[in-house]
Formats: C-alpha cells, sequence, structure tokens
C-alpha cells in the first residue's frame, strides 16, 4: 500500500466483510510525542482469540478464491516499518479493534494520502454502513460521520448522486495535509 | 434461537435488496462492482471508483447502482469492475484506470454495448475439427 489511506480502505472493508453496520476510524497525530496513532474499530462478527492471532500472518485467511490474506499483515508491516506498533483486539460478537502506531518523523512513515477517496469509497460501496472518522492533531480536529449526513438527505439515499454531491461538499472541510 | 430485533430485519431486508435489485421495471437499470479487495486497492481500485462516481454525478445517474465487492481471485489482473445491465449476463473489465472506466460508463453502462477490448474475455477459443 502507497499510503495510510489505503491501509485504512482495505481494513475498513475487512470490517464490511465482517457485518459491521458501524466502523470507527481515529487518526491523532501527537507531534510532540512524534507518534501517529490510527485506530480501527467496528462492531461486526469479531474473531476468537486464536483467529486474531492467526489473522496477522499472510499465509491465513477465510477467503476460499486465493490462499493468502495480506491486509492485516501489511499494515502490521508498514507500523513496524516505522518503528511503530500494531496490535490487534477482537471479540466475537462484539467486534474487531485493530490498531497501528508509527513514528511520526520516521522516513519510512507513510504519508496519509488521499482519506477523503478512501472515505466516498467506503460510503458509496456500503450505504447501509455508518462511517465515524475523526482526525487529530494539535488544535485540530476533523469529524466525518455518515449518520450526520444521512440525516440531512432524510429519505434521499446516500449513494444517489444527491448524495455523492453532499458528502464530496462535507469532505471539503478536511484539510487531508496539515 | 436468539430473537430476532428490527436491525437484524433491517440488514436482512438490504441484503435481499441487494441481490434482487436489477429487475425489469425496478429502480436500477444497471449495476457496477469495483473489486475493493486487498489485491485491487493496491493496484488502484479506488481510483476507478472515484472516477465512477463521478460519471454518475455527471449524468445524473439514478438508475446505475455502484457498490465494491473483494477479492475476486484474479488479482493479477486488477483493478477490476463487473457491469451488470438488466435482463444481461455480467461483464468483467479487467487491468482498468479511470480513463478506461469513463469509457466503460458511457458505452456500455449508459449505451449498453460492452467494450469488448477491456473485457476479461472475448470470443471463443480456436478449435480444430
Amino acid at each position: 500500500m502507497e499510503d495510510l489511506s489505503l491501509h485504512i480502505l482495505d481494513i475498513a472493508e475487512n470490517s464490511i466483510a465482517a457485518d459491521a453496520d458501524m466502523i470507527e476510524i481515529h487518526l491523532i497525530e501527537e507531534i510532540k510525542k512524534d507518534r501517529l496513532f490510527l485506530e480501527i474499530k467496528d462492531n461486526g462478527r469479531g474473531m476468537d482469540q486464536e483467529t486474531a492471532k492467526k489473522a496477522v500472518n499472510p499465509f491465513y485467511t477465510t477467503r476460499t478464491t486465493r490462499r493468502f490474506g495480506f491486509g492485516i499483515p501489511f499494515l502490521a508491516e508498514s507500523a513496524k516499518a516505522a518503528d511503530g506498533d500494531f496490535s490487534i483486539v477482537s471479540k466475537e460478537n462484539v467486534g474487531t479493534k485493530i490498531t497501528a502506531t508509527f513514528k511520526h518523523s520516521h522516513m519510512d512513515r507513510k504519508p496519509i494520502g488521499n482519506i477523503g477517496e478512501t472515505l466516498t469509497t467506503l460510503v458509496m460501496g456500503n450505504p447501509e454502513v455508518d462511517i465515524l472518522f475523526i482526525h487529530k492533531m494539535n488544535s485540530y480536529n476533523f469529524t466525518f460521520d455518515t449518520r450526520k449526513i444521512k440525516n440531512k438527505l432524510k429519505e434521499t439515499p446516500i449513494n444517489s448522486p444527491e448524495g455523492i454531491k453532499l458528502l464530496r461538499e462535507d469532505l471539503k472541510r478536511y484539510k487531508s495535509h496539515i | 434461537m436468539p430473537k430476532l430485533t428490527l436491525k437484524d430485519l433491517q440488514k436482512k431486508r438490504e441484503e435481499v435488496k441487494k441481490s434482487v435489485i436489477l429487475r425489469e421495471g425496478g429502480d436500477y437499470k444497471a449495476k457496477v462492482t469495483v473489486h475493493m479487495g486487498t489485491c485491487g486497492i493496491a493496484a488502484g481500485a479506488r481510483k476507478i471508483m472515484d472516477s465512477l462516481l463521478a460519471e454518475v454525478e455527471k449524468f445524473d445517474a439514478r438508475d446505475v447502482l455502484v457498490t465494491t465487492s473483494g477479492c475476486a481471485g484474479l488479482c493479477s489482473r486488477e483493478p477490476m469492475a463487473t457491469v451488470e445491465l438488466v435482463g444481461k449476463a455480467p461483464v468483467k473489465y479487467v487491468d482498468l484506470d479511470a480513463e478506461k472506466m469513463k469509457k466503460i460508463f458511457e458505452e456500455h453502462v449508459q449505451g449498453g454495448n460492452i467494450v469488448t477490448e477491456y473485457a476479461l474475455a472475448y470470443g471463443s477459443e480456436k478449435t480444430s475439427y
């Protein structure tokens, strides 16, 4: 993966495959501590401890179309490459939480990338799933919440042309590179 | 058996709706699925999705449903997308980029003509008899 926004999209797709209808994404840049913190939490079907452990192994997958599952190991590698950490906590029928930290200033720390495109793709491909995205850096605080957008749209589906327009408008508030 | 909640029923409804979405006289005339597995994402599927959504917006295409799916098992040919028109067999497109997706949208989704040069397979094999 080229950047963190693609990792986020990939991990969130796992949540959707696990039947989550709420995904929370937190991106926190702690400049003073020289740390970047990423957390993706869902209310999907979760895994038992054994399976969660195996998920970090690229040669483990539940899929039948191929024999590998690279999504989680890729993110774990990206975190390790930037002097960071990776963890996965999951509980059956409750959900899964994936955390990755990075040394913010590390040469190999991947850039954040195009969060807007990731959120648009997630929402449009899965209009029934709610997504909360929070990005914090010092005093900067950006919150994106599909429930708010859906409220504004009332009966109009979020994946209609009006929905796409409103979503893009909402994402204009986001300053992706600060 | 656990009690069925309203949420469960709503979920079921969405699931069924998704599978029967393409119907004569239904709300949609076409469904475009962008493959969004790890392989697809790494190969640039998000750009395909963005290009597709821009087309939907541009043509105000209310009758086209855009959705995403996982890995189809043909990772080397990603990014891929599947186009399905009402009453027609689905067509898989491979090795896509934003421009190709635009062309597929305008010619196949809107115009009904399959863009054969981007499709996974076209025509029959040579047979000797």
